[in-house]
């Protein structure tokens, strides 16, 4: 009898050790499935990473997976400007500006636009106005394989086929109907109050529109605009379909960089070509990933 | 209060007055015409190309469902559609589940969550032609991942999926799942971030375990995510295509053709438009059967919840 009194204190310690130990195990599997998806997670972008700074004979002899023995940084400069794509050897550079020159113009009016057409279709709602944000959301969801043969039709028409300015219209109008979404979800939840009150001060459209609505629209002007960017910047279909040579942006130029049937795989050009490439939006995702990820989110959820 | 209605209060009748009142209308009118053009114009363009005798140019002899007949009588678009479906049913399955256990994972109040969470997103940021590149180059046989396991000893390893006529597809799910699934765990943790933390203070009061909680009070709170995750994955795999072209582009053979890449072959390889906007239609049929039940389903919820409140 006096034994069970006497060791329940012993018993109680023995039930926090085993709960202890319990939570110890489940951190350390916790932290192991991390770091096991972590590793998978991380391997391409090492890869790519490394191979970028080893010479190639290295990369054959040792394999693409592996660290580096020496380092030397020759193939960046070559796949910036001497590397050869589909008969032209002037490197990436040529590529890369052509989607800056594509995606800076695209994202500013894409985003403006739907901030403007989202201003109206949420503070100056009129008979139908909810049918036409319906209509335009449908654009989201749009193939762009159906846009394939109207835009090449038009853009011929018009005089900008083979044109990066033709991908720049091209990409304003795919990509209104996310930016007016984007816009006019945020500005639904301004009070009514704040814009009918300026109504009754004398405000116009437009002063209510600069005075009010874009100075706290910040956050979702980053989220649009960010949104945009990496989308205009990593598209590929429309790159390689409307435009062809010299005027392709950085995807197409990837594309057929690693299609060119040479013999031997210069790995350590064509990983500091991807690396190009892929810095950009890498950057924007680094800098602004909180508000990448509310992107992200929002245009799932909707 | 109508645009107009604020014209009529301001004692507005003269014609600027009444302009003015219509300004909100001018501004969104270019917006607007382009996004219907874009929607409604160009589908039914490509949808009349479907039913036309185009070949290398859009020309506009009515055909009727010609192209549809020997689209589906095509071996390649059979190829196509049951790569789309097998495609689709690994991948949106597995970035759920492997997106939810990241989740799970990162709700367990770990330390540094957002290095973690920045690790398994990023591919996110780079495009599908930047992730099929490197990874058809850790597919290669010569150098990489098999080259790498053969190194370390096991000589028998094989690994060589984009060289190999029955796996490539598993390539292309592979990187797909490798790409995706951060994006399946950010809708899955604000989700599991947004149920109500006092309903889950009470279970754990009453001494329910942290796997009972999550199985009995947090996922069931969260089900309608799971639908619009899958039906968010659902769509973005029809439109497969970067993908399958940058890593396998459609082999070995035509072992790896999707729908999406058999439009391009069609329109811009073969001078066969009309077969090509009738493959673009089935793509956009595809997505409508996916969308349009959600979307009624969607609106039906919204009706259900106006009506309790």
């Amino acid at each position: 009898m006096s034994d069970a009194t006497l060791s329940s204190a012993p018993a109680l310690d023995l039930e926090a050790g085993r709960a202890g130990r319990r939570h110890l195990i489940s951190r350390i599997v916790i932290y192991g499935l991390l770091t096991f998806f972590g590793i998978i997670y991380l391997m391409p972008l090492w890869v790519v990473f490394f191979n970028s700074f080893r010479p190639l004979a290295e990369i054959s002899a040792n394999g693409l997976i592996a660290f580096p023995q020496t380092f030397r940084l020759d193939a960046w400069p070559q796949a910036w400007s001497e590397f050869c794509i589909g008969g032209q050897c002037a490197g990436m550079q040529r590529y890369f500006w052509n989607s800056i020159m594509m995606v800076v113009p695209a994202t500013i009016i894409s985003t403006a636009m739907g901030a403007i057409t989202g201003y109206v279709l949420s503070k100056w709602k009129f008979r139908g106005s909810e049918i036409i944000f319906g209509m335009m959301l449908l654009g989201v969801f749009m193939p762009g394989q159906i846009a394939l043969l109207p835009w090449a039709f038009i853009l011929g028409k018009i005089g900008l086929a083979n044109s990066v300015y033709g991908l720049v219209l091209v990409h304003c109008i795919q990509g209104l109907a996310f930016t007016t979404l984007f816009c006019r979800n945020y500005f639904v939840g301004i009070p009514d109050d704040l814009v009918k009150a300026a109504r009754i001060d004398g405000a116009g459209f437009w002063r209510i529109f600069y005075r009010i609505i874009l100075p706290i629209s910040p956050p979702i002007l980053i989220v649009t605009v960010i949104w945009q960017f990496t989308g205009i910047w990593n598209e590929y279909l429309f790159g390689v379909v409307l435009n062809s040579g010299a005027n392709q942006p950085i995807t197409a130029a990837l594309v057929a960089l690693s299609m060119s049937g040479t013999t031997v795989r210069t790995y350590d050009v064509m990983s500091a070509a991807v690396l190009i490439g892929a810095l950009p939006p890498l950057l924007v995702y680094f800098f602004g990933g909180k508000y990448f990820v509310r992107g992200l989110t929002q245009g799932a959820i909707k | 209060m109508s645009s107009a209605g604020y014209a009529a209060m301001a004692g507005g009748n003269s014609f600027w007055e009444k302009l003015k009142s219509w300004t909100p209308i001018f501004v969104i009118a270019p917006a607007v015409v382009a996004s219907f053009v874009y929607v409604f114009v160009f589908s039914g363009w490509t949808m009349y190309i479907s039913l036309s005798d185009s070949t290398l140019l859009p020309t506009y002899g009515f055909k009727g469902l010609e192209n549809y007949a020997s689209l589906w009588a095509n071996r390649r678009w059979g190829v196509a559609y049951s790569n789309l479906f097998f495609f689709s049913g690994i991948f949106v399955l597995t970035t759920m589940a492997v997106g939810l256990l990241l989740a799970l994972l990162l709700d367990q109040k770990i330390r540094a969550e957002s290095f973690w969470r920045t690790m398994y997103m990023y591919p996110l940021a780079v495009s599908f032609i930047v992730t099929g590149t490197v990874w058809q180059w850790l597919y290669n046989p010569t150098g990489g991942i098999q080259f790498l396991v053969q190194s370390m000893g096991w000589t028998d390893f094989e690994f060589a999926l984009t060289t190999d006529r029955k796996n490539a597809i598993w390539a292309i799910i592979i990187t797909g799942i490798w790409q995706s699934a951060g994006f399946t765990m950010a809708l899955f943790l604000a989700g599991l971030r947004s149920v109500d933390g006092d309903i889950i203070k009470a279970a754990s009061i009453d001494g329910a375990s942290t796997f009972r909680i999550y199985r009995k009070v947090i996922l069931p709170s969260i089900t309608p995510i799971f639908l619009a995750v899958a039906v968010v994955q659902l769509q973005s795999a029809i439109k497969t295509f970067d993908l399958a072209v940058a890593l396998t582009n459609s082999g070995p053979g035509i072992s790896t053709t999707f729908p999406a890449t058999y439009v391009y072959d069609l329109m811009f390889q073969r001078g066969q438009i009309g077969e090509g906007a009738a493959a673009a239609m089935m793509i956009l049929a595809a997505l409508a059967v996916v969308l349009v039940p959600y979307s009624m389903y969607l609106g039906w919820r919204r009706r259900r919840e106006v009506a309790r409140v």
